[in-house]
Order: structure tokens, then sequence, then C-alpha cells
């Protein structure tokens, strides 16, 4: 079928696998997401913090520059789990920032303009589809999470040496983990909410909701009942939990938490028993389990009156 | 009053005889949703350059072709396209085939090019080719002047040519086309009537056209398969009804027509009556002077004798009226 020909020809060269098809979605798309320059700007934006977190790891081995600065390796945060952790949290907040502006449309942009038979009418399936539209957020997301925080992980590791690397490998796995963790998560529930609503500002919104929401009321639920219970209700103490027990830096109250006046006077004791960390491990999977069951009943070529 | 029958409940057999395997072949296919039966039992193995699919509104042509397609699972029986299962091939049955949907579709804040090459690079194609060939597509269904345009900035008759373009710009062998000329003008209706047969006629592949409009499917294929309330009303290869020796007669009489089509039932004729006018079906042996002597006979004036083919739309208002297969 040349163009000179004008002739319908079939096409009889060779295909590519099928495994790979997912992956045109999120090339495709990141031809038009990066046009903007906006988005490519807070893009670069993300990886500050990153940059911050290399200085600092390089400061602890450079004792020239902490001469200069007149300053001592104990001056430094040490480089340990709640190093990472502290990292983790802050970029896992610019994903989220990410997340809100990348997801919305994805899925409702196909929906809204009838797209999905085009799709589905290939040699390309519903979970294809999804996994494609995913791994838009999830390439996009891992590259400023977890890839370039392992990478510190192992600029550390060189600089201080194989023993420490050796005794933190663990760290390793955990920052890949909660970043993995937290970026599916977001994934999940912008593709859940584009697959429900059509219009990227309602979208974003009920995203942002999500979390503000269920949190505020979780924290009425606690003042009210004294207790913790009502944070499995969050997502971001569900997720603050999660990412605490990988970096085994969860601590479970369960006991009586004294509350003083300003002159260090109990006021009264609260019994606060706090769920324990499976429960929050449990109620991220609910989530999950949700979001893919909208998910399949949403993505279909055509929507069936019954 | 009964005339040949075309197709009953059983198999249909394709008159043109070949080892190749059908191109759709219907094995008691039923598809319904909830409780409501949409396609009953459908049978039949069609064997067409371009299958006409017929039927009112809600007969379940849409959902015949969305159950081929593999958007709806079967209830009942299956089908095979190419000799491929539709329930267990599904995926080598969609890298032969070609959709155009009925519906705008279209991927939004894309032009043409960009769409039509993702299409193909979803259909399997490497991203050099698809680049290649959606310049191509675009160019042969005739958008390649637009072709760097924002699809929402297409008109409708464009939008239809870019369907038909993300549906052939992988080669299908089989090419599904849903409602293809709805709401276009004239010309435009008239270039994708001809982009349809040029398909058709490039014997590259196989055409499954759907449509309201009985000139659309006259024009453009040779075999036709109506559909009512989800069974097959009628089967039929057009080319070999245009060709077949039935000669319709179009009478126009005046005087005691009843005794004159009684005396035509004795000739063993097959007639159907509209006030003084009259449609016949000449039996083997029976001649047009055989009609001027019986006129003559029962003293019945013919006004007006003139041959009439079987129209595509006489064949569909039998099978609404019939609705079992007959024509």
């Amino acid at each position: 079928m040349a163009v000179y020909e004008q002739t319908y020809k079939r096409y009889t060269g060779k295909l590519t696998p099928d495994w790979s098809r997912f992956l045109i979605i999120p090339r495709h798309a990141y031809e038009s997401i990066f046009s903007s320059k906006l988005f490519t700007a807070f893009f670069v934006i993300c990886f500050l913090p990153l940059l911050l977190e290399a200085i600092l790891i390089y400061l602890h081995h450079n004792f020239t520059a902490l001469t200069i600065m007149q300053a001592t390796v104990r001056d430094l945060i040490p480089i340990d789990n709640t190093f990472f952790r502290f990292w983790t949290y802050l970029e896992g907040f610019f994903a989220f920032f990410l997340a809100l502006l990348l997801g919305p449309p994805l899925v409702a942009r196909d929906l809204r303009n009838n797209a999905l038979p085009l799709y589905l009418c290939r040699p390309f399936s519903r979970t294809e589809y999804v996994m494609g539209k995913m791994s838009v957020i999830l390439i996009l997301l891992s590259m400023i999470t977890w890839i370039p925080q392992l990478l510190l992980f192992l600029f550390q590791s060189y600089l201080q040496g194989f023993a420490w690397f050796k005794a933190n490998l663990w760290i390793a796995s955990a920052i890949v983990m909660a970043n993995i963790v937290w970026i599916l998560l977001l994934a999940l529930l912008t593709q859940t909410i584009s697959a429900l609503v059509k219009w990227r500002v309602v979208a974003s919104g009920i995203l942002l909701g999500l979390f503000i929401i269920p949190s505020a009321f979780a924290e009425i639920i606690n003042l009210l009942f004294q207790t913790r219970w009502g944070s499995l209700l969050s997502l971001g103490a569900l997720m603050k939990s999660v990412t605490d027990g990988l970096f085994g830096l969860f601590d479970r109250v369960t006991g009586t938490i004294a509350i003083r006046d300003f002159d260090d006077n109990v006021v009264r004791e609260i019994l606060l028993i706090e769920p324990p960390l499976w429960c929050s491990w449990a109620m991220l999977f609910f989530v999950c389990a949700v979001c893919l069951a909208v998910l399949s009943w949403k993505v279909k070529a055509y929507e069936v009156v019954k | 009053m009964a005339l040949p029958a075309s197709v009953p409940e059983e198999p249909i057999k394709a008159q043109l005889a070949s080892t190749e395997p059908p191109v759709i072949d219907l094995h008691g296919l039923s598809v319904s949703f909830g409780r409501r039966q949409i396609l009953k039992n459908l049978r039949g193995d069609l064997r067409g350059k371009a299958i006409g699919l017929l039927g009112p509104n809600g007969a379940g042509k849409t959902t015949l072709i969305h159950t081929l397609l593999g958007f709806h699972q079967p209830s009942g029986g299956t089908a095979q396209i190419f000799g491929h299962d539709i329930k267990h091939d599904a995926n080598k049955i969609k890298s032969l085939i070609g959709y155009m949907p009925e519906r705008d579709s279209f991927i939004a804040k894309m032009n043409a090019v960009h769409f039509v090459r993702l299409m193909g690079e979803l259909s399997g194609l490497p991203p050099e080719a698809a680049l290649e060939r959606a310049h191509e597509a675009l160019f042969y269904v005739g958008l390649g002047e637009a072709r760097y345009r924002r699809l929402e900035t297409y008109s409708l008759g464009m939008k239809q040519l870019a369907k038909l373009a993300q549906a052939i710009v992988h080669g299908p062998k089989l090419i599904f086309l849903d409602e293809p000329t709805n709401g276009l003008d004239p010309p435009a209706r008239q270039r994708m009537i001809k982009l349809i047969r040029e398909i058709r006629d490039s014997g590259h592949a196989n055409i499954v056209l759907s449509s309201h409009l009985l000139l659309d499917v006259e024009e453009c294929c040779d075999e036709i398969l109506i559909l009512r309330d989800g069974q097959i009303a009628v089967y039929c290869n057009l080319e070999e009804e245009r060709k077949s020796n039935r000669k319709f007669l179009m009478l126009e009489t005046r005087g005691d027509q009843d005794k004159f089509v009684k005396a035509l039932e004795k000739l063993g004729c097959e007639y159907a009556v509209s006030g003084h006018r009259l449609k016949v079906v000449l039996q083997e042996g029976v001649e047009v002077r055989d009609l001027y002597r019986l006129a003559d006979q029962e003293q019945v004036q013919l006004r007006r004798l003139s041959y009439k083919r079987d129209s595509l739309e006489d064949i569909f208002l039998k099978a609404m009226e019939n609705g079992d297969g007959r024509l």
C-alpha cells in the first residue's frame, strides 16, 4: 500500500512480540505529556530533593567540604533507615502531585471518545490496556522515586564500603518496596477514578479528596472514640504505617497516653491501641482489589445494557 | 405464497465450493444480555468477498459483529473466522481483522498520522512500518492533505475516513465496517463506497458491511445476511440471485383479476397481488405468450408487462414479512 500506488495491500512483514504491546501506550503518551513545558518543568523540579539527598550523602564522606563549611559529620543527619524513609516520604509527596497531573485524563479521554473498541478490536487485551495506562504513571513515578533512591543507596554504599552495603541491604529492599506500593496505589487510584469520571478537573478533585476527606474522617473517629483504629480509613496513615513497617520504624502504640496541660500536669489518660501493621496491609490490599474490580467493570469495548 | 427457500434453520452452505475455510462459520451462535437473548442459534458459513449484514434496528447486526470481535462472550454455540474459534483463538483472529466502528471513535489530542500509527503499532506493526503505513493508509482514503490535522477538527466525513484508515492500516484479511456511510453527504458516501469496492476488488481482504442502507449493500456486497429478531432471516448470494433465471414479471391488469390469478395458479406460477398489479414468477416451461393466452381466456386486459429482477429491497422486505429464511 504505497502512497504512489494507492491500492490496498496486506501487511506481510514482521510483527512485534505480544508481551511488549502494552508499552506502546506509555511511549505514545509521553510524546504528548512532555510536549507541555509546564509539566516538563515540574518533572525537573521533582529531582531537586534527590539532588539535595545526593549532596548530603556526599558531604558525609567529604571532610574537605565539611571543614570549609565548619561542620562535622555529627552535625549532619545520620545516613540510616530514618534518612532514607524521610526522602521516601518527600519523593512520595512529589509523586502524588505528578499522578494528580498525569492520571485523570488517561482512561477518561478514551471513554469520552469511545476509543476503547479501537484498542480492544486489536490483539490487545483489557489487561494489557490497563497495564499500558498504569505503566504511563508507574514508569514516570519510578523515575523520581525508587530508581534514583536506589542509585543514591548504591552511591552511599560505594562511599561507605562493602560492609555498610551488606549490613544495610534490607534498606534497599525497603526503598523499593515502599515506593512501589505507593506508586502502585497511586496508579490504581488514578486509573479507577479516571474510568469513573470523564472530566479531568473533577477526577483530580476526587483523587485529592480521597486523601483528605477520609483522613479528616479518621481523625474525627479517633478523637470521638479515643482510638487509633480510625486511621485505617486514611490512605495517608495506611501508607505511613506500611512505609514505617518496611523501614523497621513502625512503633505500635498499645498503652495509655497521658494528656498534659501547659504546666505538664496530667489532665487525663487515654488508652490507645494502634491497629497492628497487618491491618494496614490488609486495608491497602482491599483498596487495590476494589480498584481492580472497578477497572474490570468499566474497561470494556462497549457497555452492555442488560 | 411460498417462494423458493433460501435459508432455513439448517447450516448454510455457500454455493461457491472452496477448500478454504469459510470467512465466518457460525455454529449455533447465541448471545444473551442478562435475560434478553439477542442472537439465537445462528448457523451458517459465509464465504463472500463482501458480505452485507442487514436487518432492522435491534435485529442483532452490531451484536453479531461485536461477538465476532470478542467484545461479547457467546452464551451458546460458537463461531469461527478463517477457521479460528472466537472463544479460543481471539488474539489470532484480532490480528487478522480490522474494525471500523459505527460511533464516533478516536483518540483525543492526536493528529491523524499519530492516531493511525498508534493503531498500527497496537496491531503488531513495528513503529517504522506503522508510521509508513499510516501515511499510506491516509493517502489511500483521501486524507493525505489533512493528515497532520488534529482529529477533533475533522468533519464527520473525514472522521469516517480516518476510522477506515485505522481499520486498514495493518492490512487485515477481514474488515468489519459498521455503518460506514452514516451521516455522509452524497459525494462523501460515493467516495466511501468506491473505497470499499476497491478494497473488495483488490482480493486482499474480505469485507463484512453492516448497514441500514440497502443501496450501500447492493453496491458493495456479493452476499447478504439479513437478521431479524436475532435470527437469520435470509442468507443469499446476491450475484447468484441476479444471475438466476428466475424471471419476475410485473403485470398491470384490468378486468376480473381473481379468475386470472386462479388460472395462473393452475399453471403453477407464483404470484403476489397488489391492487391492479401482479408480480409473477414464471415456472419452467411457462412462456409469456401463455400469460397472453390466459388473459384472453379470462377476459383480462394486460395494460403493462415488464421483466423485473428481484432487488435487494424485495429480498429484504420479504425477509421482514416471512422471517423464516424464505425468499
